[in-house]
């Protein structure tokens, strides 16, 4: 479903008033207070808007709106759990409970980066090397998620090939990032925030009211259950409004399994872990500003990730109603009351005659469920009379299965076209921050992290601003090239929970241990890092059968077959975090326990505030 | 209620609703309770990030 590329006057001047107010933003603060660190030095306080929404914009991107609505509207509602961690864990917990200790800790330590303040508070160059070249090597895939999630919403949005918008969108990038548009310009970040929330105040009150109000249109969605694609119903969806089915040993739960341990806590908890986002606490001036930071965080973070997850979710109802009609042959009645049936979707040829829609996936005959509101008498291609059926159907069957075409296609098919150009903009905005803090990220991994810390006989060398400028373009060339090359999917959204669960079991045991215990070890930090990571990968290449089968070592162990546990139902489903991160916090763990505690000079250093 | 029949995901709905508004009264309640000093310390350390960033 192609959107309308015409581009009229008021979508020029809605990109026209939008680029003056971000251009005036940017010379505003490009002549005075820009970044974080800008009001830190002129002891000035960052307003807690300006803080709160800048933080959410290095968070939201187009893998949240994108990847994650999309598979909101593929499996529904219950990703409503991840928008509650999100503000639960990544704004409640993490501003509450992380935020003040690592301001402290990273200031005491004059650490600036992820890696560094965690080879600084366990006083190891080795620590800050992986930590760095885990984020070099796997940064570039979350920057990928995001690269697709934005050039699929402008291949449809402007009817362009998905390789044309990928290129634009890396050249785009490329231009923002290369000539030093790293830094976090607060008072455009901001200005950017608020649009991105005002467009999905619109977005949630048009989806809702369109379907004739909230218990309105859940209760629609809820008696489309019916309507579950057969390969979803198999892995246990139960409708857009319900919980997949749960229980352990049969493949009627894998779909349960992917939901909760990859989808939700992958990212809800990864949050914590997320280098680009612990920095941020460092360069806040104080605990009152984060404490005043956390309402117009949960806020900006509900109607962000809340948004996009309910709105996704209920374009299903949206297409049943208002969507094309799609033509077919009846192979079984669902509901005959309500007029549902499975239907042979066709379409007709040159010669007038109907012919079977060819699924790309299948290769065979195209089916979906319908709503059926049309009969009439057709002839296929063999000149056989047939019944002809016209309806509607899912969001899901319009976007073939594609759960990342679902939030553009909706918004493509049923808002005005002026709304799709903001949100386009607003999106791209909102890919840009985040893409911002990932190349800075990366390129202070490549150059900060591992190029001064990797010196001649262990000696540190001089920051090289051509390492970093290197470690930049190679990141942002590896993430296009994933995001040309792999199109499989909710692949934006399975992108950023691999990146996401990843962070988690190698750094979050190291990063707890490093703020609230002084009993953690330097050899016990490295041990969980290196358990956590390794347990991962594993997991990714031989047990995760999606992921597994996708990169092929697997099929070559075991001569075919998709995980090395796919004789045992739903193992193949579990997300790595499942496994690896309890097993990082166990070594963390057990291996402090037997070797010799930090020096208590360091500990002093690291924690002044606290008496023995 | 609402629509929506699933206890879980009604919980997780209305959970949204109430994590905000804990966070509304969280940062109301303590939007003046923190100290808010700057100290040589983050002057420094400020100084610092500006030239890291100046590096890139």
């Amino acid at each position: 479903m192609a959107g309308n590329p015409s581009v009229g006057w008021i979508d020029i001047l809605v990109i026209l008033a939008y680029l003056l107010a971000t251009g005036y933003l940017g010379w505003l603060g490009y002549r005075g207070t820009r970044s974080a660190a800008d009001f830190l030095v002129g002891g000035r306080s960052a307003h807690p808007i300006i803080m709160a929404v800048s933080y959410g914009a290095t968070f939201i991107s187009t893998a949240a709106i994108v990847g994650f609505g999309g598979v909101a509207g593929l499996f529904g509602m219950s990703l409503l759990w991840l928008t509650f961690l999100n503000i639960a864990v990544g704004i409640l917990i993490a501003f509450t409970l992380f935020g003040e200790p690592t301001r402290r800790l990273g200031h005491h330590l004059g650490a600036h980066t992820f890696p560094e303040f965690l080879g600084l508070r366990y006083q190891s160059r080795a620590i800050q090397i992986f930590a760095g070249a885990l984020i070099f090597l796997f940064m570039p895939l979350y920057s990928a998620a995001v690269m697709t999630g934005g050039s699929i919403f402008a291949a449809t949005q402007f009817g362009i090939d998905f390789e044309v918008a990928l290129l634009i969108f890396a050249v785009i990038t490329a231009a923002y990032v290369i000539p030093g548009g790293l830094k976090a310009v607060m008072y455009t970040d901001t200005f950017q925030g608020f649009v991105m929330a005002l467009a999905m105040i619109f977005l949630l009150v048009f989806t809702y009211s369109s379907l004739g109000g909230i218990t309105e249109g859940h209760r629609y969605l809820t008696d489309m259950a019916d309507m579950v694609p057969g390969p979803l119903k198999a892995m246990g969806h139960e409708g857009w409004t319900a919980m997949p089915a749960f229980g352990w040993g049969d493949k009627s739960y894998d779909l349960w399994w992917i939901v909760i341990t990859s989808i939700i806590l992958g990212v809800g908890i990864g949050v914590l872990a997320q280098p680009q986002l612990v920095v941020r606490f460092m360069t806040v001036r104080s605990r009152r500003e984060l404490d005043r930071a956390v309402p117009i965080g949960a806020v900006f973070i509900m109607l962000m990730t809340g948004t996009p997850f309910l709105v996704g979710s209920l374009s299903n109802a949206w297409f049943a109603q208002n969507g094309p009609i799609l033509h077919g042959k009846v192979v079984q009645v669902i509901d005959a009351e309500k007029d549902r049936a499975l239907v042979e979707l066709m379409k007709q040829n040159d010669a007038g005659d109907w012919e079977p829609v060819i699924s790309a996936k299948t290769q065979s005959p195209a089916k979906a469920a319908l709503i059926v509101t049309e009969h009439s008498q057709a002839r296929d291609a063999s000149g056989q009379d047939f019944e002809l059926v016209g309806g509607r159907s899912t969001a899901v069957t319009y976007v073939q299965g594609d759960a990342d075409r679902i939030i553009p296609a909706f918004i493509s098919a049923a808002l005005p076209h002026w709304f799709g150009v903001i949100f386009f903009l607003a999106l791209l905005a909102a890919a840009m921050s985040t893409i911002s803090s990932q190349f800075h990220t990366i390129g202070t991994a490549a150059g900060r992290d591992l190029y001064e810390r990797i010196g001649d006989k262990g000696q540190s060398r001089e920051p090289s601003l051509l390492v970093m400028r290197t470690a930049i373009v190679l990141g942002l060339l590896i993430a296009v090239t994933i995001s040309y090359t792999v199109r499989q999917e909710y692949v934006v959204a399975r992108f950023t929970a691999i990146f996401f669960g990843l962070c988690a079991a190698s750094f979050l045991p190291a990063y707890i241990g490093g703020l609230f215990s002084r009993r953690v070890t330097r050899v016990g930090a490295l041990a969980s890092m290196v358990v956590g990571m390794g347990v991962s990968l594993f997991w990714l290449l031989l047990v995760k059968s999606k992921e597994a089968a996708a990169i092929g070592l697997v099929q070559l162990v075991t001569g075919g077959k998709t995980s090395i546990l796919a004789d045992h139902p739903n193992w193949p489903s579990v997300d790595p975090i499942i496994v690896a991160l309890p097993a990082a916090a166990l070594t963390l763990m057990l291996v402090s326990a037997f070797t010799t505690p930090p020096d208590a000079e360091h500990l002093r250093r690291c924690f002044p505030e606290k008496k023995r | 209620m609402i629509g929506i029949d699933d206890p879980f995901v009604l919980i997780a709905y209305f959970g949204i609703v109430a994590a905000t508004l804990a966070s509304l009264f969280y940062g109301l309640a303590r939007r003046n309770a923190a100290r808010d000093e700057i100290t040589n310390e983050d002057r420094q350390w400020a100084l610092e990030e500006k030239k890291v960033d100046d590096e890139l």
